[in-house]
């Protein structure tokens, strides 16, 4: 427990005292909340789908958890840089230990990080219809970064250095976040688009967060959502604890 | 076979790709010995340890710490040793009591034993009042002051320190060997260190190895190593031994002229 708790707590400490890397991974979703949200709002709303700042912001909300968690996820590559990596490598306790206690607070950093999109959003106008539903919602977040803090680490765990990290940012992170329905809605999808939107595990994320947030907009149902971000959390976990423990140094 | 080795290595390869790091080295610690793995750069020094602490597989070859197979009883392994490395392995983003506390949770140092030795220790390597800083403000001296801080909080069976004094003042370097003879002395600890400063091996070392392009040349005290050699100093038992001067980083121009003054001599 000691353990998953330190590690945790490193985190958590390492996120809040970067303050140029919490203002610049804001910056982002700021922009997409406003050049979408208000350049393509007036064209949503005459093709009948209503205000798109409601609709849009789960998505950001999804996109930031998104990056953060698989940013924090990966963060193990720094960490065999700068050879931090090593002392918790010999360390006489499990390795999935360590591997949780990151996972969990690189998911609580990134928790957090949709929370503030969240603030972000009202400000700009977004407002949730639900106030009952809004733990869930946290709840989803929560779920969403795990999985992907979970998937971050264990890609992490067999790249041996930056040049994978842009690898996987671009081929991996960047298709999950645009082939997700975080900004276009999932029904009426061309055959192949709605294929992958439906083997894309943040498209059940986006599309829970909506039905928390807005009512009647979900598509596949929070039932299927949970079910299946639940299972592919557990996957991802069970994956990134094996590509772990399998890490030399 | 050695009943009183609380590390055995027997025939260990390492390879990477082609290239033989470590070649078919075999080797005994006994317990509570200071043990010293000497050799240039390159030697195989580091792939060694790393094979004995489980961060990397050997090839081939038996390895038994305090008993554990370091392949398959990786947890029992790790409980019996603590290590300080030779490249940096501090989180810059923690101060430097923040990297302490982590270590020594880590270990499972209860909190006010943990407490009372982190004051101690920061106290040994004269960092205690700059506890609270950044470990990413620290002089790479500092951070390797704190480095050998932070492996000597727990007190393990075996430590394996790999080229400790690196960068560091004589001062330091005395207080850092004189609290480790301490520790080797009253509880007991099993050390085992690299160095390329012979002074240092031949100071503080029960039994010393020179290692050379992955073989083990020769082991002893310096005594016998020197009696083996016919020489008069441990600098010319390891020359005689490996022909190859030591690639001290430290060392000054003026003494690398004389090394390759006195190598020069030796070959006409
Ligand atoms: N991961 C690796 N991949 C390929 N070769 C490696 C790797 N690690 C070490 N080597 C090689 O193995 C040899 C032994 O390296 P090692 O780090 O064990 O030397 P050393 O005795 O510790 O030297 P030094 O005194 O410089 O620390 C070197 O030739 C090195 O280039
Ligand atoms: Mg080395």
């Amino acid at each position: 427990m000691g353990t998953i708790y330190i590690l945790w707590l490193r985190q958590l400490k390492r996120y809040v005292r970067s303050r140029s890397r919490i203002i610049g991974s804001l910056g982002q979703p700021l922009l997409f909340l406003v050049a979408l949200g208000f350049g393509l709002g007036p064209i949503y709303e005459k093709a009948g789908g209503g205000n798109y700042l409601q609709f849009l912001t789960p998505g950001v909300i999804s996109m930031g958890v998104l990056f953060t968690a698989m940013f924090s996820g990966m963060e193990i590559i720094w960490d065999r840089q700068f050879g931090f990596l090593k002392e918790t490598l010999v360390a006489p306790v499990p390795r999935w230990h360590i591997m949780l206690g990151r996972t969990v607070g690189g998911a609580t950093v990134a928790t957090a990080q949709g929370l503030i999109i969240f603030a972000m959003a009202l400000i700009a106008g977004f407002r949730p219809e639900s106030v009952v539903m809004l733990p869930f919602a946290l709840g989803i977040i929560f779920l969403v970064a795990l999985l992907f803090t979970a998937l971050g680490t264990a890609v992490a765990s067999v790249l041996q250095d930056f040049q994978g990290f842009q690898l996987i940012m671009n081929l991996l992170v960047m298709p999950l976040f645009f082939l997700s329905g975080a900004f276009f809605p999932l029904g009426d999808l061309p055959f192949v688009m709605a294929a992958i939107t439906r083997i894309n595990p943040l498209s059940y994320g986006v599309d829970a967060l909506r039905g928390t947030l807005v009512m009647n907009s979900s598509h596949f149902g929070l039932g299927l959502d949970l079910s299946v971000l639940s299972i592919a959390m557990v996957l991802c976990l069970l994956l990134g604890t094996y590509l772990f423990s399998r890490i030399e140094a | 076979m050695n009943t009183n080795a609380i590390i055995t290595v027997k025939n260990l390869t390492k390879k990477f790709d082609d290239f033989v790091a470590v070649d078919t080295i075999s080797f005994d610690v006994n317990q509570g010995e200071i043990f010293a793995f000497l050799g240039p750069n390159g030697a195989g020094k580091t792939t060694t340890i790393k094979i004995l602490t489980t961060l990397l597989h050997p090839t081939s070859g038996t390895v038994r710490i305090n008993g554990f197979d370091p392949e398959h009883q990786k947890g029992d392994v790790r409980k019996s040793f603590g290590i300080v490395f030779q490249d940096p392995s501090l989180d810059d983003e923690l101060t430097a009591w923040e990297n302490l506390e982590l270590h020594g949770v880590l270990y499972a140092v209860p909190k006010q034993l943990r407490r009372e030795r982190m004051k101690q220790l920061l106290e040994i390597v004269g960092l205690m009042d700059r506890k609270d800083d950044f470990v990413k403000k620290f002089s790479g001296g500092m951070r390797r002051r704190l480095e050998i801080a932070r492996g000597l909080l727990h007190h393990p069976k075996i430590l394996f320190l790999d080229e400790p004094t690196i960068g560091l003042d004589p001062q330091t370097r005395n207080h850092l060997w004189s609290y480790v003879e301490d520790l080797n002395k009253k509880e007991g600890i099993t050390v085992f260190l690299t160095t390329h400063y012979m002074e240092e091996a031949n100071k503080v070392a029960d039994r010393i190895a020179v290692i050379d392009h992955g073989h083990i040349v020769a082991v002893g005290s310096s005594a016998e190593l020197l009696e083996q050699t016919r020489t008069q100093t441990l600098e010319d038992a390891f020359l005689a031994l490996t022909g190859n001067t030591i690639r001290d980083e430290a060392a000054t121009s003026v003494d690398q002229l004389r090394v390759f003054a006195r190598g020069w001599q030796k070959r006409r």
